[in-house]
Parts: C-alpha cells; structure tokens; sequence
C-alpha cells in the first residue's frame, strides 16, 4: 500500500535531475526470483481456529505434547494484539484469509535425494540451490523449505559422523523428541509477542540443528526458504543448539514468487548456546519487496533470538533487502559470564518498502559485551528505520556495548530513522553509541565518474563500500552474492 | 588538444566566466593563473562537467569533439582527468579497487581488454613511485583520513595510472608544504610528454617553480586579461594582481 512519503530533513541536495533520473532507473530494476512452481499443493482449510492447529500437528504426525503446546500458543495469540509501535504502515490484515498449511505434494517418505520431484529440484536448481550433492564442492549442507514443508537437506550421512543433527524440524521431532522438547520455545517463549504465538500455534516447518559438545562442524550449514503457493503465511521455526565448546557457522536464504497480494512470513528462530560454544547466523533476506507502485511483497515480522551462556559467542549478521515490510531484531540474551553478542547489518529499502528492524543485546552476566553494526540503505519512496536496545541489568558488572548506525540515503523521498533505547542498571557499564546519516554525494558520483567509471558502478561502489564492515563478517560465499543483490535490489532505485 | 572559443557560464543566474578564449596543444603545458574568485575552478569544473555551472555561449572542442556535449564519464574516458582541489572520500572502497574499475572502464571504452590483476599491480607499483606512495595506499578506503598532502598525491597517481591525454590540476599546490608540492610537481613533469599537455590551474606561483609552464594566462574577472611565458608568473610574484587588474581596469575604462 503506498504512503506519502515522509519528506526527510536530508533534502537539501541529491544530485541534478539527470543524476535523479538515474538512480531512479537503476533502482527501478524487477524482481528476478518472482517465478511461481506449478506443483500439487496440499492445503489446510483457510482460515486460523483450534481445528486447524490440529490439523496441522495431524499432518505432521506430532506428539501429544507438541499439539498441546501449539494450542496454548494459540489461544495466547487469541488474547494478544499486533505491535502498532513499529514505524510501518499497512492494512489491517485478516488472519482468517490465509492458509496456514501449505505442503507441496509428495506420495511417500523420501530415501534419496534423487527422489524428491524434479519439479521442485528444478525451482531450487533455479535459485542456485542445488539440493543434490553438487554442493559437496563448495562444502555447505542445504536444507530447502519449500512453503512450509522441509524438502531435503544435503549431507546429512557426512554430518552424523560428527553426531551433528541438521534437517527438518518436523523430522527432529519424530528422531529426537527429547531435544525438540527440551528446547523449543526455551529462548522465544509462545507469549514473547504476537507473531511468535501465531508461529507457535501454526508453525509447519523449518530446520534443525544440534551441534554436540566440543564439535566443530566442519562446513556451512544452510537453510533456503520459499514460500510458492499464493495466499500462505509461512511460519518456519528455527532451532538451533551448540553444547559446550561447539561451533557451526549457519546460512539463511529466502525469495518468493511476485504476487499482486501479500504474503504473510512469521517465523522464530532460537539458538541456545553452552558455556564456550560460538554460533554465527547469517541470513540474506530477499523475500518479494513488492512492485515499484507497492503493490504486493512479502510482509516479514520474524522473532529471532539467542541466548549465551558463560564464555560463548553469537554473531547475527543480516543482509535485507527484500519483503514489503520488515520486523525483525535478532537480539541476545547475555546469560552467562565473559559472553558475547554481535549484530552486523544491512539493511536497503527501495520503492514503498518499509524496514523497522535492529536488534536487542540484554546484558545479565558479568564482562559480557556487544557489538552493533547497523547499516540502512534506503532509496525510492521507501522508510528505513533502525530500532536497538542495550539493556545492562544490575549484576552485568563491567558490560561494554558499541552500536554504530549509520543511514544512506539515495535520492529525496526517501527517509531514515534512529531508535536507540538505553536501559543500564549497572553503573560499571561502557556504552557507547554513534549514528551517521549521509547521502551518497553529488560529490562522491562525480569523482567517480570524472574517473571515467558510469554512473550506475560509482553507485554500487558507494553502496557496496558503505556496508562493507558488515560484508566481511560474512562467510566469503555470501558475501558476493550479498553484494549481487545489493547492486540488483538498487537497479533502478538510485541515481 | 583542447581549443576553448567565447566560454560563457554562470551559476544560480551570476555569470562567472565572461568569455574564456584558450587554446592548448599537444605537449604544452599552460597555467592559469588568478586572484581569488576570478573562475579558475570554474573553468576546470565546467571543462570536467560538473553539472552545477550552466555554460550560456561558446564552444569547446577536445580532440576534434563537442566537449560540451559529452558525459563527464565519457570526458574522462576520451583522456580528460581533473585532479581535483578537494580531493572526496570513498568509505570502504579501496584505492585499488576504485582504479582499477576507472582503469578498466577506460579500457573497455577504447577497445582493449580488461587488465588482470597482476598486471594492474604491477602497473600501479611502477606509478606508485612516480609521486614516492607506499604499497599500502592501495587498500586504504579512497581518501579516508588522507592527509592533505597524500590526498594532491593520490590525485597525480591517479592520473598517472589512467594516462589521460589532457590533465587539469585544479590548485593541487593548496594546502601542501614544500616537500609535497615538490612530490607532486615531480610527479607531474615525469608525465610530460609531447602527446599528452595540462592546464595547471593555480593562485601562487611557486608550483610553476617547480613545473615550468609554456604558457601562463591571468584571468581576473571571468577573463583572460593577460598571456605571456613563464616569466609573467615572475612578474605576478613580485608586482601582485593588483597591478595588473588595475591597469586592465584603466584600460578598459
């Protein structure tokens, strides 16, 4: 749904029409994973009720325990109200016209990876996610989740030799119950807020991973999410463990189709990590931002959260630049003594889309410390805003924190927003905090181009430059194909 | 290589060049020098194409093309290069990165195949020492916390890598002590060459102890109001403009 535009107070000078013109053609670029798979769907009635919930713990053949868990969830979700306080605007949504369950067909229980059908292989052939074994050469285990539905995960024989579990959710809860349960919700709670009750309640799929104690994976792991079927909400639910002293390094990618309506994403992540265990999530969201008029585009509210506990290590980094609407703080909750968080982050709106995202770092152990990086790009017509909070309770003696965020802005309808909160009950705390906002030069564009380099690189090049603290935390893989999107989702926006 | 015929330009509606006639040729090397506020930046941004001055008559021609019509990339890549007076940062691209982009544009521009990069170091290690640079220039973020001196010589191996044809130095002499101004002038003559010719644009004559000019013009005004050899640079040292301007204005009037 298009807004005016907030005018932002940057407007003073952002290049002569020409140059507006563009940045505007080179952000105005299309969509480039906006396909549709034409494959058997089965689909749970529309609409959300108790029935429902257990139709879906019924699919997928859940225990007790679970079903009563989503129920709970659910009717918590009944008593609470979507967060207004996020600088976003869109129509009220109607959670009763969509479908929670969606599964691409599939007959019988797969043996190999040769029997998924080639229909969906061919769509994750398309994205480059190769779920057959070709990804051996570049060492990174895939589980693709297509809709709500995990459809294979690579490497898993290689991966069981280390005791490393990675698959689909549904499959940790059939093989491994005890630790699903242990787990699930013991970082993101079902009352934690709105979107986390409805994915508790709903949640169809999403991946798995346990790393046992004093284990090092030895490759990247890797989740690739798409949603396919028109009018789903996706709620994929991540869970991921390091016991004592391991480590894994862990990949998150998602595109969806082009659809005039809204697409509904509401998925949860939680990472548990043990003393002396370090475990870095990177994610490069390019769900569908919607068309240059804001039509369409996926509206992503995800709860993501960590918890360390003595001496561990967790390392959020994000490259976003799709969906229509973005709600997402990766945050960490500083459990044990001597433990670490970090959030580095990029985050680009174009067109009509709106980004509220950030993170939180709660500091309860002593000497714990973080780490924020926060870089917005925005262009077109879009909001961009940056919302953190740095929480040092009163037994966090000596917690350090460092937040820079900085905003970039391209072209003079679009804006930038900073919400830093700053709650310190210890007065041993270190914090310190510093924000830039720029616009990228009409000085900067003609330096370049007086060097002879077009306008569209020197663009890139300023983009690319801005974010690359952020980039060089990513494994080497992703962060050219970051820098790609990057270039790809200003086509047409910036001048 | 460059013939500038009746230049008029204004900004925001104040005419600033009021009839610019200069021709350079192959090889020479002209200064132009002025008070402050007489156009000499302007005249070399407009020759660069910054887009905030408006040129409302005249023509210039470079190399036998419509150098007003041209893209200021595409000025750049026929061989026009401005070393600019206030040299501007790049946060997190590299020297090495940004230069061999430029270079490589300019390349594909002419026709020649894209440098690889162990060409392009060895290119930029020869240039390196041209204007005395440290290898470590190359993966410094472009002009980040530069100082002003390393910024004027950043500037002169730039253009010593890209090899333009024509090179204008807008004040590289600003701001430098005399070891850098010596850096940089060094730079420059080891550059002179009898295809490849400079405007140097200038407010001090000391630069021009250093890179001796064919041609030295005053512009005062938004008008070349005196042209001479070298020895006119001496003369403005010892006399001053004022000399000169007001003996214009005397026989103006």
């Amino acid at each position: 749904m298009p807004q005016t535009p907030i005018k932002s107070e940057y407007d003073d000078k952002f290049g002569s029409p020409e140059q507006q013109e563009t940045i505007e053609k080179i952000t105005k670029s299309e969509y480039k994973w906006g396909f549709t798979t034409d494959i058997d769907t089965d689909l749970a009635p529309k609409g959300l009720n108790e029935d429902i919930v257990r139709f879906i713990s019924a699919k997928k053949e859940e225990p007790e325990w679970l079903l009563e868990w989503r129920l709970k969830a659910f009717r918590q979700w009944q008593k609470m109200v979507e967060p207004k306080w996020p600088n976003v605007k869109y129509p009220e949504i109607d959670f009763q016209d969509a479908y929670y369950y969606a599964a691409p067909k599939q007959q019988k229980q797969l043996e190999s990876l040769e029997e998924v059908d080639p229909k969906l292989r061919e769509t994750f052939d398309k994205l480059g996610i190769s779920i057959t074994e070709q990804k051996r050469l570049t060492g990174v285990a895939v589980d693709a989740v297509m809709d709500s539905v995990s459809v294979a995960t690579t490497f898993q024989k290689e991966l069981q030799k280390h005791g490393i579990i990675f698959g689909s959710f549904s499959e940790a809860v059939k093989n491994h119950p005890e630790l699903v349960r242990k787990y699930l919700g013991s970082v993101v709670p079902y009352t934690d807020n709105f979107y986390a009750a409805l994915n508790s309640a709903v949640f169809s799929d999403g991946s798995f991973c346990y790393i046992p104690k004093g284990v090092r994976c030895p490759m990247e792991l890797s989740t690739y999410f798409r949603i396919n079927a028109a009018n789903t909400g996706q709620f994929e639910r991540t869970l991921i463990v390091a016991e004592e002293g391991a480590y894994v390094s862990y990949l998150e990618g998602c595109t969806a189709p082009m659809r005039d309506e809204n697409q509904l994403h509401a998925a949860v992540v939680e990472i548990f990590v043990h003393d002396n265990a370090e475990v870095k999530y990177s994610t490069v969201q390019n769900w569908y931002p919607g068309d240059e008029n804001g039509k369409g585009g996926v509206y992503n509210f995800v709860t993501k959260r960590a918890i360390t506990h003595e001496n561990a290590k967790v390392s959020w980094t994000q490259v976003e630049t799709g969906s229509a609407i973005t709600w997402k703080y990766p945050s960490v909750i500083l459990k044990g003594d001597n433990s670490i968080g970090e959030f580095y982050s990029v985050a680009l709106t174009n067109n009509y889309q709106q980004a509220d995202t950030g993170t939180k770092m709660m500091h309860l152990g002593k000497n714990t410390r973080s780490t924020i990086i926060s870089k917005g790009i925005s262009a077109g017509k879009s909001q961009n805003s940056y919302r953190g909070l740095v929480r040092v309770g009163k037994n966090a003696e000596n917690a350090r924190n460092f937040s820079q965020c900085d905003s970039l802005l391209i072209g003079d309808k679009c804006g930038a927003h900073t919400f830093p909160y700053l709650e310190i009950k210890n007065s041993s705390a270190q914090v310190e905090h510093e924000a830039t906002t720029s616009k990228i030069g009409e000085d900067q564009i003609f330096y370049l181009l007086q060097r002879g380099i077009s306008e569209e690189d020197a663009i890139n090049m300023i983009v690319n430059g801005y974010c690359k603290e952020v980039f060089r935390e990513l494994p080497m893989e992703f962060a050219v194909e970051a820098q790609k999107l990057l270039a790809v989702s200003l086509e047409g926006s910036v001048g | 290589m460059i013939s500038i015929k009746n230049l008029h330009a204004s900004v925001e509606g104040t005419e600033i060049l009021k009839g610019i006639n200069l021709e350079v040729k192959p090889g020479e090397v002209h200064a132009v020098m002025g008070p402050n506020g007489s156009g000499k930046s302007t005249l070399a941004n407009i020759l660069a194409g910054r887009e905030e001055y408006e040129v409302t008559e005249g023509s210039v021609s470079f190399l036998g093309n419509d150098l007003l019509e041209m893209a200021p990339e595409d000025r750049a890549r026929e061989g026009l290069f401005l070393a600019f007076q206030y040299p501007v940062e790049i946060p997190g691209v590299s020297n090495a990165n940004f230069l061999k982009t430029a270079l490589n544009a300019i390349r594909e521009h002419r026709g020649e195949d894209a440098m690889d990069a162990m060409e392009f170091l060895k290119l930029v290690k020869d240039r390196l020492q041209l204007v005395e640079m440290d290898q470590k220039f190359l993966q410094r973020s472009v002009n980040v916390s530069f100082s002003g001196g390393e910024k004027k010589r950043n500037e002169i191996f730039q253009m010593a890598v890209l090899e333009p044809k024509l090179g204008i130095l807008d004040e590289t002499d600003s701001g430098l002590d005399i070891d850098a101004l010596k850096i940089v002038a060094n730079g420059v003559n080891k550059l002179r060459s009898p295809e490849r010719s400079f405007i140097v644009v200038t407010h001090y004559q000391r630069l021009l102890d250093y890179i001796v000019p064919d041609f030295v013009h005053v512009l005062a005004k938004g008008k070349i109001i005196k042209s001479g050899g070298a020895e006119l640079a001496h003369y403005l040292e010892e006399n001053g403009y004022d000399e000169l301007l007001n003996a214009n204005g005397k026989a103006a009037a």
